[in-house]
């Protein structure tokens, strides 16, 4: 049967047919639907992770007692879950392993552009490339013949175009060739202890040989002979862009870029009188053709930032580029909190309170675009309280005061929890607001353990977080409604200047969770023209729903969209003349 | 069948459908029998930020994106995002574009201002361009949601895909319950010169 799949849809039906009996994820893009499709095969027991690191653990968990198992993250994830796989490399697998890292050329929703393959030479696992959707279902499948054949876990590796471009596939049946799992002692094999994991490094180096060698007769590594002139190796999607701008080029496409088969290499290059190497990101393979002594065009003419279109291919080869329409500048259209969303208030306090916001990853980043311009840092998920515990050790005691970490509920139990514990155990007098809104809402509303649901949609514990800072030592925790300024104007400016560690936890869901009736229903709110002085204060908030008219001559009027307003309220509390009522 | 790949862009704001409008199109390709792929970016998209989907289609298609310049037709949610994207149409291309300002957040707190006559520039640009009331003409079908489907219809009707395939892709991607205001939305679209 054929059907139009994106590169995530096929990854996700190619573990079903792989036989995967578990799989395990923390959300991120452009990683996350995978895991949202494989929900869809009830074979399947899904799940999300509070991070990537334990989303690795449970996979390997699965997999050493037999079954096999997909584990899924975006390319910064693979930072988290480092430790884990680092040696799950040397013990090997039981039942397959297969680990999918999404990169993000061009960083369409990420925090920086790291090539993943490094990875899969640092770990010394095999890492597999496919360059569309039906690739990646067939890859996903060889994966778990490779990690069983080799005793290893395999890296499939996926950039944005790959995973969110959809093409057509065909579609195969589930094997039920897959054994059953059950409990194998093999202590030798699965405690890495020195003793046992010197024994281990030298199986690892072998198959790293050994796969190399295998490579060359793979047929995901092939060999396109056209025109003899320009002869390219490539991968992936940028496989795609090369066919489309070099139709006549011969092509090495390697659909195993860890590791490279190098025979089959030194033969494509004989055969070539010019080569080149067209890859987005590092010179990964680049530099690995050059260290065996082949000359290879390749960063020369390709940047190493952002990804490859064909336009860009077709440029770094010098061939002339379409006549293209140009058009006079206009006026950015950045995305935006959502009208009604439970962050916006608290971002406006800061604001108006001046704090240095220590920053996280999640919607509430977006708190950092004017006018809101409440947010001074972001490096990676779970970081902002750490680094606020960093700032405050070395700050004047004024100065201390002004330190605020904001955090989400997922990005909390994701790796923020160990900063709040570090920051309690060492004194750390900064305030810290968790902005519970009970889902991980940027990727698209995932569930999490504060969520009280499950990925397979069953009920679940949903942690208290109350409880749960108390528990881990901070006395001062306070839980406020982040729709009422005056609430968040004041307990967060007592809590800043409070010479101890605080948390100030915000209750109201993200508005986009259907489940939760959060305003009351239908009630857009209305601009009373005849009260509007013009004042511009409710604009200060940035809701997309409220809209400035200028008038000519006089200062003009607010007016607010009755299909984008939630009505949550927080506009009118801004309103000194009581212009902003609730429509009739 | 010819080797010509036929490539359309789709641009707007995010929220207004235009996924599912670029599904649409991509299953109808598919079951005309063509080779098609699909390309967008999101993530922001539910955010209201600028939404781009590329669908190709051919007896094979390599690229997921369409070339720059190499565009036959623009398909347009909104008008200045239309115009943003002209750089992907190629010179004489077509363009259906629906007759609607979003403003984006500058413009809303009055910083800057909603660039004047959009719909004119795009039409001095490529002449090949449909104006379409894609809002009234859906609330007339039933749904001022239906708008994408409107849309849809007049794209159609430049398109060498017989009729059928669409109507069968609507039927598969579209809710049951707004199935009949949807197949009537299109074929309003696909009415119009
Ligand atoms: S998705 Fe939810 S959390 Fe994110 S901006 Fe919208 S309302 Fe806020
Ligand atoms: S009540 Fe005001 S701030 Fe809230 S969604 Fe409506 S317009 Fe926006």
């Amino acid at each position: 049967m054929k059907e139009i799949l994106s590169g995530n849809e096929a990854i996700a039906r190619g573990a079903y047919e792989a036989g995967v009996k578990v799989a395990c994820a923390y959300p991120g893009t452009p990683s996350t639907e995978i895991l949202e499709n494989t929900v869809r095969y009830r074979e399947i027991d899904s799940s999300w992770a509070t991070n990537e690191k334990v989303a690795l653990e449970v996979g390997i968990g699965a997999s050493f007692v037999g079954a096999r198992s997909l584990v899924t993250m975006k390319h910064v994830g693979v930072n988290v879950a480092a430790d884990p796989l680092f040696t799950l490399s040397y013990t090997g697998v039981n039942g397959g392993l297969v680990l999918v890292c999404a990169d993000d050329p061009e960083l369409h929703s990420s925090q920086n552009e790291q090539d993943s393959r490094n990875y899969a030479k640092f770990a010394k696992v095999p890492m597999l490339e496919p360059g569309d959707s039906q690739e990646c279902l067939e890859f996903t499948k060889l994966a778990y013949e490779i990690s069983e054949k080799y005793d290893t876990p395999v890296l499939l590796r996926t950039t944005t175009r790959i995973s969110h471009s959809k093409s057509v596939v065909n579609l195969g049946e589930r094997t039920d060739q897959v054994r059953e799992a059950k409990i194998e002692k093999n202590a030798a094999k699965f405690v890495m202890l020195p003793g046992n994991a010197r024994v281990r490094h030298v199986v690892v180096e072998d198959r790293t040989v050994q796969l190399s060698k295998d490579g060359c007769c793979m047929p995901i590594n092939r060999v396109e002979m056209r025109d003899t002139k320009i002869g390219v190796i490539t991968a992936g999607i940028s496989y795609q862009h090369v066919r489309e701008a070099l139709p006549e080029a011969s092509v090495l496409k390697l659909g195993m870029v860890h590791p490279l088969p190098f025979d089959l290499i030194r033969d494509f290059a004989a055969k070539v009188e010019k080569l080149y190497v067209v890859e987005e990101l590092d010179p990964f393979i680049e530099e690995q053709v050059k260290a065996i002594g082949i000359p290879v065009v390749g960063k020369e003419i390709i940047s190493i930032c952002g990804e490859l279109t064909p336009g860009r291919v077709r440029k770094a080869f010098g061939l002339p580029e379409n006549a293209q329409t140009t058009v006079e500048k206009l006026p950015g259209r950045p995305p935006n909190m959502c009208p009604g969303c439970p962050h916006r208030g608290v971002f406006y306090t800061l604001n108006q309170l001046k704090a240095y916001v220590s920053g996280d990853i999640g919607c509430y980043t977006l708190g950092f675009m004017p006018p809101l311009s409440a947010m001074d840092t972001c490096v990676c998920m779970g970081a902002s309280i750490g680094m606020a515990t960093g700032a405050v050790k070395v700050l004047s005691p004024e100065e201390r005061k002004k330190v605020v970490a904001v955090i989400g509920d997922s990005t909390f139990l994701h790796t923020g929890i160990n900063g709040l514990m570090d920051m309690v155990y060492n004194k750390g007098a900064a305030t810290v607001i968790i902005l519970d809104n009970r889902i991980t809402a940027m990727t698209g509303r995932q569930e999490n353990p504060g969520s009280g649901h499950t990925l397979m949609d069953d009920p679940a514990n949903a942690v208290d977080f109350e409880l749960l800072c108390k528990a881990i030592g901070v006395k001062n925790v306070r839980t406020i409604n982040p729709l009422d300024l005056d609430e968040c104007r004041t307990v967060i400016s007592e809590e800043m200047e409070r010479p101890e560690t605080s948390v100030i936890i915000t209750d109201k869901p993200c508005v986009l969770i259907k489940r939760e009736g959060i305003f009351k229903a239908g009630a857009p709110l209305q601009v009373v023209e005849e009260s509007c002085t013009g004042c511009r204060a409710c604009l200060k908030i940035g809701c997309p729903a409220i809209e400035w008219i200028p008038a000519s001559g006089k200062k003009g009027k607010a007016h607010i969209d009755p299909l984008l307003c939630n009505g949550c309220d927080v506009c009118s509390q801004l309103c000194k003349f009581s212009a902003i009522q609730e429509a009739k | 069948m010819s080797d010509k790949v036929t490539n359309i862009v789709l641009v707007g704001v995010g929220g207004q459908g235009i996924l599912l409008a670029a599904e649409i199109l991509s299953e109808t390709f598919m079951l005309a029998g063509f080779d098609v792929k699909k390309s967008e970016i999101h993530g922001m998209s539910q955010r209201g930020g600028s939404v781009v989907s590329h669908v190709r289609y051919g007896k094979e298609v390599f690229s997921p994106m369409v070339p720059e310049g190499e565009g036959d037709i623009l398909f347009g949610f909104e008008l200045m995002e239309s115009y943003r994207y002209l750089s992907l149409l190629k010179p004489g291309g077509t363009v259906v574009v629906n007759d609607l300002c979003i403003a984006p957040p500058s413009v809303l707190v009055g910083q800057e201002t909603y660039p004047a006559d959009m719909a004119l520039k795009i039409q001095e640009l490529c002449p090949d361009c449909l104006l379409v009331d894609g809002q009234n003409l859906a609330i007339e079908a039933g749904n001022a949601r239906a708008a994408n489907t409107v849309l849809l219809g007049a794209v159609s009707k430049r398109l060498d895909i017989e009729e059928k395939y669409w109507v069968e892709a609507i039927e598969k991607m579209v809710p049951k319950k707004a199935l009949e205001v949807n197949l009537k939305a299109f074929q309003m679209g696909r009415g119009l010169k």
